[in-house]
């Protein structure tokens, strides 16, 4: 089954395919890729009815405008980027019925930075390497490897369900100031004792040269101890790179596999989801945790997760 | 030479074997990779060796990082046991200089010998494989000949093309997409590193090596030709085996 669901009017700013990512190949130096938040991308397909896995459109800053070309049931969720159906805004974190003809749209950034339209029955683009994500710098993987341009017609296998909605409290704040959790090293010995008190006490500010591969910061200086590169080695989501400027770098879901500059630290997985919705200008702050605690809330977001699947499914 | 083991943040383990960019290193971290692969451990997602290091990825939901710390202690010590076989050497060919290869002149001149020492030192040397990484496919490749190490371009390229063998200070490796760099440019290969249409999409793993031949633009042309057809099977030998 095929069938057209939506027609691209505009592509909004850089509209992408994104799944959980791409695993089993970093060891070729493909990216991981995925949503850059998870957690919107998976509550969007339980309110859906998808498995939790599946693609949806991942919308930066400024949202794209697609005419439902059938009935199906979407969910926005993550970033507030004003969504409407027909000019009428409608709400976030919550499944609802466009209809053929109907134009989903929106407006003004509101919270967060990025949105997710998910779409019952999912996108149908091919599998490349296990998963469905755009992989942008790699030319391939979602809607032909790029972002969706305008006269794109996206097709699935849709159905429309009955309404549902996610818990009020279950529903994130995007906060400014934010404060992210990290793990410390592990290059900690090519930074001074004074850079890791400087990550770990100041405050950073998230610049507009930030995108799928990364957020570059600005701040006061993390000062290394003698030079800032080290024999290039694996980098893991969420790595904290320090060139020799001092001024880091957080490494996001379309991060390269490996790379030469030191790493002060590793945001944990809980948070990345926050992190995705940082806009431009929001400022950060790094708290240190231990390993076991960020194990531990990375095993309950996971939990949480799969009974809102299994609920919705029952 | 002393292993150390800590946490890569909250989802990966990170195994680092020294300091030192060299063969040995590398032997070890393949040892080391082969036996632990061998154990299909459930919760490990996957392994990315580098010069000197092995980042084992994994989901803490199924193992922990206790758990996976005492197996990987464990596979150290009977790894040192292990034999590993001869590695695989891909032969690849290489158009050298002319346009798609202008930097060749330079190198030549800047080593103080002719373009083709140059391309005799490049193409006559089996080149180890560290790593795959920056882009999808591209090696990092261990064994350039110092006398034609050549230093960077002060300026990088925007772009260079798909295929592009380049030497970087001491480094040498081939492009596998289009991208910037600052590496100069000697020559070009008729055929694809990395194919998304492949189970495997790299040609290349890290553990084998790469040997150059030169071929004319002839050659180069039919080899695209019968690569672009899925109709050319890049020669290989092991390592220590003589050329037939």
């Amino acid at each position: 089954m095929r069938t057209p669901i939506f027609k691209v009017l505009k592509p909004g700013l850089q509209t992408t395919v994104q799944d959980l990512g791409r695993f089993g190949f970093r060891e070729f130096g493909v990216s991981i890729s995925g949503a850059m938040d998870p957690f919107s991308l998976q509550v969007g397909n339980v309110l859906v009815g998808n498995d939790l896995g599946e693609a949806a459109l991942e919308a930066p800053l400024i949202g794209p405008v697609l005419m439902a070309l059938n009935d199906v049931s979407i969910a926005i969720c993550g970033g507030n980027l004003s969504p409407q159906i027909n000019e009428q805004e409608i709400p976030l974190w919550k499944s609802i019925v466009i209809k053929k003809g109907q134009i989903l749209s929106f407006g003004e950034l509101k919270e967060g930075a990025r949105t997710y339209i998910s779409i019952a029955g999912g996108i149908h683009v091919p599998i490349v390497l296990n998963s469905k994500s755009t992989y942008l710098t790699g030319k391939f993987g979602g809607f032909e490897g790029r972002a969706i341009k305008k006269g794109d017609i996206l097709y699935g296998n849709p159905f429309t369900r009955r309404n549902r909605k996610l818990h009020t409290k279950l529903i994130p704040k995007y906060t400014n100031p934010l404060t992210v959790r990290v793990i410390v090293g592990p290059h900690t010995d090519k930074f001074t004792s004074k850079g890791i008190e400087t990550f770990l006490t100041k405050e950073y500010s998230v610049t507009t040269q930030s995108n799928r591969m990364g957020y570059q910061l600005t701040g006061p200086q993390m000062e290394h101890s003698g030079a800032a590169d080290i024999i290039s080695d694996a980098i893991p989501l969420g790595g904290i790179q320090v060139p020799a400027s001092g001024q880091p770098i957080i490494l996001m879901a379309e991060h390269q596999t490996t790379g030469g500059y030191s790493r002060i630290g590793t945001v944990i997985s809980a948070d990345i989801p926050l992190l995705a919705q940082a806009q431009p200008g929001t400022r950060i702050r790094f708290k240190q945790v231990s390993l076991q605690t960020a194990q531990n809330l990375l095993i309950q977001g996971k939990n949480m997760m799969t009974t809102l699947y299994r609920l919705s499914r029952g | 030479m002393s292993v150390e083991i800590i946490p890569l943040g909250d989802s990966a383990i990170r195994i680092s074997f020294g300091n030192e960019i060299d063969e040995s290193t590398h032997h070890q971290i393949n040892r080391f990779l082969h036996n632990f692969t061998s154990y299909k451990i459930d919760g490990v997602i996957e392994c990315v060796p580098t010069f000197t290091t092995i980042a084992i990825f994994y989901d803490p939901s199924k193992i922990r990082y206790r758990q996976l710390e005492k197996i990987v202690y464990s596979v150290m010590e009977s790894a040192k046991e292990l034999k590993l076989y001869s590695p695989i050497v891909y032969r690849i060919p290489v158009y050298y200089g002319g346009n798609t290869g202008p930097d060749l002149q330079f190198v030549a001149e800047y080593n103080r010998i002719s373009e083709q020492e140059v391309i005799h030192l490049h193409s006559n040397q089996e080149y180890l494989v560290h790593m795959i990484g920056f882009v999808p496919g591209f090696p990092y490749l261990g064994g350039l000949d110092k006398k034609i190490s050549t230093p960077r371009l002060e300026i990088p390229r925007a772009k260079v093309a798909a295929g592009s063998v380049g030497i970087g200070g001491g480094q040498t490796g081939i492009y596998p997409s289009e991208v910037p760099s600052g590496w100069r440019i000697i020559g070009i290969i008729p055929i694809t590193l990395f194919d998304i249409e492949k189970n495997n999409p790299s040609l290349l793993s890290a553990g084998n090596y790469v040997s150059f031949f030169p071929v004319d633009w002839g050659e180069f042309l039919a080899i695209k030709e019968r690569a672009a057809s899925k109709n050319y099977k890049v020669s290989t030998y092991m390592k220590g085996e003589e050329i037939t």
